[in-house]
């Protein structure tokens, strides 16, 4: 039965890894078995149907909802049927692959858009995904293991999790899962030894993880604390006087363009913003008089740049000025910006001379400023 | 001899440090299932791979056990082969003759952190556990945070409770493998016999709990990038980036070194990360220049920075080289104030920097 209108949001609850067959969807469908045979009301919601044989295993015993079936050039596919979990309307599902893309045709065009619908009707949802997911880590990621991930989580969502918990295997034994053939199908393996698997990688990208849940259980530390008179002796000095010390909050501007390396300024941006409790705040500078007078492909970079930003819950501007470098610097003072953020481009000598190295006169005219250039981290290092 | 004299490592050199690693790993190895509080399961998951290791053939017995054990323990412990501890008044150490004569490929020690009575071979249990593996027994182990030595007095803070059996911190860094049991505070509180609440902090012990399970985390990541970069160095590849946020200061005697090691410092504690700070002599400095610097390294150091002079006459191919070297992610430089004429003609050396330290982000700071 759906449930009325008023129903508190239900919490999220989010299995955290570092690759394929860490035991993420397991230690899930375990911990929801535990709940079930507690009397909690637990059905399985979304469960690849190509799992590994231990982790069908799990998933006995505990409900599992049908999935949405669904066509697409000629091939069936299966999604969450989310409708149908709101119809079932159990305490807690449990969903698989957060990170998920769901087929064209769907109804929404992410599984954590879906988990959004169930958690807004009051159900409690427990979910997987690994590191690499993450939207604001993309491009360490990608410095890391040289791959770049498509199917991204906003940080946000992540934000929202009640609790976080990491899954933790050594490399070793992931390996051995691998050579054993109980990730991936045989003719998948060789290929993933390669590639993601390769060895520095999982020590990287477990170190990230391990990371990653450290600093969401800090986060969540800090909103309890908010919030309570007593406190916790806390481990570290600095945040042992609280966010609210002496120190005057940081602001970080972040100065768009329509480069592609803007993607990669923002999400580091971001996960600045949020380690130093800082406020974070997004601007274009068009030299153009109306922002419609810029060339189209110019533009569409340009607002899909905005709309990044804001769907990272960074506050946006847009400013006319003839000199953009200038106009960076007197807003960043008008506004009390500490940190200007700006992108590493490559800057070709006609667009020097034409005064379009932006990174270069920012960081002339703001002596008064602190200013960071974000390195370009897509290309690998060789030293 | 200093390191930047040492010779770049040979390939029959590189080859014979990886055949090292790899001899190792067919002798024994000590794996140890790290937990921030009792109740989080290392037990169940410890003697859980015992028994796949067992059904997968391997020779493994158990050496020691919990004293209080949950059903599922007790399940798991009914398909392993038991080598009785010893029975004594002032405690059960383990049958150390006993399992060296048995000779098992895997032993299962429960838990770590114990001390031998008095007149035992080894005063600690971790010396038994380093006696086995010297036998070419592989071991299965777990500790708790609060037994961790280093550890112990943060635990105390936080939580008031106390322990005299420890093991050092350098024992787990140098362990082959360590895997971190987590699981949410209100279901470790379950375990021990509390109310389940919900997801989530919502009382005073979970709260407690929570700061431990972030100092377990944190330190997992240690280990783990420690064994990175052993990793990295044996096999001769490129330093892996961005795993771990480290900062580098650069010391000049007329920046605002202070206000950069003070950011520093903010940012080491927000990100749980490394700080650095460098000076660049280049020859002909004056003695006052030193005096100052000197000054300023004092202050690093007091911020928890390592610190550390280079010589060069290229200062820039100098700081990027020491910020690859240690795997920095972010250089803190002052803005170039005085054009020189050297400036002039090479260009801000400011945006040389920038220019050069690829990979690496660059924060400038005002004077």
């Amino acid at each position: 039965m759906p449930k009325p209108a008023d129903t508190p949001r239900g919490s999220l609850k989010v299995y955290l890894g570092y690759a394929a067959g860490v035991g993420k969807t397991f230690q899930m469908l375990a911990d929801g078995h535990a709940a079930a045979q507690r009397g909690v009301d637990v059905v399985v919601a979304y469960f690849e149907p190509h799992a590994r044989p231990d982790t069908i295993g799990q998933a006995q015993g505990i409900e599992t909802l049908a999935h949405r079936k669904i066509e697409y050039r000629g091939k069936t596919f299966e999604e969450m049927d989310t409708e149908a979990v709101l119809q079932r309307g159990p305490t807690i599902a449990l969903v698989d692959e957060l990170a998920h893309t769901n087929i064209p045709g769907s109804a929404r065009s992410k599984r954590w858009e879906d988990v959004q619908i169930l958690l807004d009707a009051g159900i409690e949802v427990w979910t997987t995904m690994n590191v690499q997911h993450i939207e604001s880590l993309n491009d360490q990621i990608w410095q890391i293991t040289g791959i770049q991930v498509r199917e991204t989580v906003p940080d946000g969502v992540v934000r929202q999790a009640a609790e976080i918990v990491a899954v933790d295997v050594t490399p070793d034994a992931l390996l051995n899962r691998l050579k054993r053939g109980a990730v991936y199908k045989p003719e998948m393996v060789e290929k993933a030894l390669t590639g993601f698997f390769k060895g520095s990688n999982l020590g990287a990208l477990r170190e990230l993880a391990l990371r990653q849940a450290a600093h969401e259980v800090d986060l969540r530390q800090s909103a309890y604390d908010e919030t309570r008179a007593f406190q916790v002796p806390r481990i570290s000095e600095a945040r042992r006087t609280g966010p609210a010390d002496n120190q005057p909050k940081e602001r970080i501007l972040i100065h768009i363009t329509a480069d592609p390396s803007t993607a990669m300024l923002i999400r580091r941006g971001r996960r600045v913003a949020d380690y130093l409790h800082a406020d974070c705040t997004a601007l274009f500078v068009h030299q153009t008089s109306e922002l419609s007078q810029l060339p189209a492909e110019e533009r569409q970079g340009i607002e899909k740049h905005l709309r990044f930003a804001r769907s990272l819950q960074i506050e946006t501007q847009v400013l006319g000025g003839s000199d953009v470098p200038k106009t960076v610097v007197e807003f960043a003072r008008r506004n009390q910006v500490t940190q200007i953020f700006v992108a590493h481009s490559e800057v070709l000598l006609l667009d020097r001379l034409r005064g379009k190295n932006f990174y270069e006169n920012i960081v002339r005219l703001a002596q008064d400023l602190q200013v960071t250039v974000v390195a370009d981290r897509s290309r690998r290092q060789v030293s | 001899m200093r390191v930047s004299e040492l010779p770049k490592p040979s390939p029959e050199r590189l080859l014979k440090q990886v055949q090292a690693e790899e001899s190792k790993r067919w002798g024994a190895k000590l794996k140890i299932f790290l937990g921030y509080a009792p109740g989080v399961g290392k037990s169940y998951r410890m003697l859980d791979e015992a028994r796949r290791r067992h059904e997968r053939g391997e020779d493994v017995v158990v050496g020691a056990v919990q004293g209080q054990q949950s059903e599922d323990v007790q399940a798991l412990l009914r398909k392993l082969e038991l080598i009785p501890p010893l029975q004594t008044p002032e405690g059960q150490p383990i049958d150390l003759d006993a399992i060296l004569r048995r000779a098992p490929q895997v032993c299962v020690i429960d838990p770590l952190a114990a001390q031998n009575p008095p007149g035992s071979r080894n005063a600690y249990r971790w010396q038994d556990v380093q006696e086995l593996l010297r036998n070419g027994i592989s071991v299965l182990s777990s500790v708790n945070l609060l037994h961790v030595e280093e550890y112990k007095d943060k635990v105390q803070t936080i939580t008031g409770k106390n322990t005299t059996e420890t093991i050092p911190k350098s024992f787990l860094l140098a362990a082959d493998d360590i895997v971190i049991v987590d699981v949410p505070p209100d279901l470790c509180l379950w375990r021990q016999g509390e109310k389940l609440t919900s997801t989530g902090i919502s009382n005073f012990q979970e709260r407690q709990l929570s700061e431990l399970r972030e100092l377990a985390l944190l330190l997992t990541a240690e280990v783990v990038d420690a064994q990175l970069e052993s990793y990295v160095h044996a096999h001769g590849i490129e330093p892996v980036f961005g795993t771990h946020e480290r900062f580098l200061v650069c010391v000049t005697p007329r920046s605002n070194a202070p206000a950069m090691i003070e950011s520093g410092e903010r940012n080491k504690e927000r990100f749980q990360g490394e700080l650095h700070a460098v000076y660049v002599c280049e020859p002909g400095r004056s003695k006052r220049e030193r005096v100052t610097i000197r000054r300023y390294f004092d202050a690093a150091k007091k911020a928890g920075a390592s610190t550390k002079v280079l010589e060069s006459n290229d200062p820039i191919s100098a700081i990027v080289e020491f910020a690859r070297e240690k795997r920095i992610t972010q250089i803190f430089i002052g803005h170039s104030d005085h054009n020189t004429w050297r400036d002039r003609f090479f260009g801000d050396p400011v945006l040389r920097l920038i220019r050069a330290a690829e990979g690496i982000d660059v924060r400038v700071f005002p004077h």
